[in-house]
């Protein structure tokens, strides 16, 4: 789990990689060529970021003839979620026991 | 204040008491150790510290930290290093009439690669929110 958290940030960090994982969330499969298209980077390029999002899990391939489509996996973010809600928790408890300590603390 | 640049955490409190007091509460080692965890902080810009809870079946207990900004009576921000993943932890006090606006903001990228923000079209909680709206319609 922490190592998920770490390889998403990782992933979604590049804004590149992101616009194409974003493109693939708003618009449903694609081909390589497809994404090259409007990305404003080289084929290869796009290939590239494509096999770091699938090693993350957040896109999957499927082969049709010469074509490659990919698609996201919105399932993935999940962890990235968890950690939000976790962290707010985290921070509201917290924040709790400060407020008991100011309570108790001279002026 | 600057716009949150990741996905991040944010928790905010009125609390019925002076900055200067809440400061101390967020920058005093005995004090800090009530109410977060057991540490070695200190108030210089650079110092490294952890902080520890007791560990767990699948966590040490253990976040690294080094500060990253201390303006007294204001903010204070550091690192926050932990089962692999790096974030910012960023308390801010505000005035107001009658006590402070505590809010902290713990954001998912540290800022150790500028280049990543620079390019970025989208904030993480634009990204989500988008995200989110697309999701609701695959359904």
């Amino acid at each position: 789990m922490p190592n998920t958290h770490d390889v998403l940030f990782r992933t979604l960090a590049d804004p590149t990689r992101r616009a194409l994982f974003e493109r693939l969330c708003r618009e449903g499969e694609k081909t390589v060529g497809a994404l090259t298209a409007r990305s404003g980077v080289s084929q290869p390029a796009v290939s590239k970021h494509l096999g770091v999002l699938k090693q993350a899990g957040l896109v999957r391939d499927r082969h049709e003839g010469r074509l490659t489509h990919y698609r996201a996996q919105f399932g993935a973010l999940a962890p990235l979620m968890d950690w939000t809600s976790q962290m707010a928790g985290f921070w509201q408890n917290r924040f709790d026991r400060l407020e008991d300590l100011l309570k108790r603390m001279d002026q | 204040m600057s716009e949150p640049e990741a996905l991040s955490v944010i928790v905010e409190r009125e609390i019925p008491y002076p900055p200067e007091k809440l400061w101390r509460a967020l920058t005093q080692p005995h004090l800090i150790e009530e109410w977060l965890m057991k540490n070695d902080f200190k108030p210089v810009v650079g110092h490294s510290f952890s902080l520890r809870a007791d560990p767990q079946p699948n966590w040490s207990g253990v976040i690294d930290c080094e500060v990253l900004a201390v303006e007294p009576n204001k903010a204070l921000s550091y690192t926050w290093g932990t089962l692999g993943l790096k974030t910012v932890v960023t308390l801010t006090l505000t005035p107001t009439g009658t006590g402070t606006h505590l809010r902290m903001e713990q954001s998912g990228f540290t800022r150790d690669r500028p280049q990543n923000y620079a390019g970025a079209k989208y904030g993480w909680q634009k990204f989500l929110a988008n995200l989110e709206r697309v999701m609701a319609r695959s359904d």
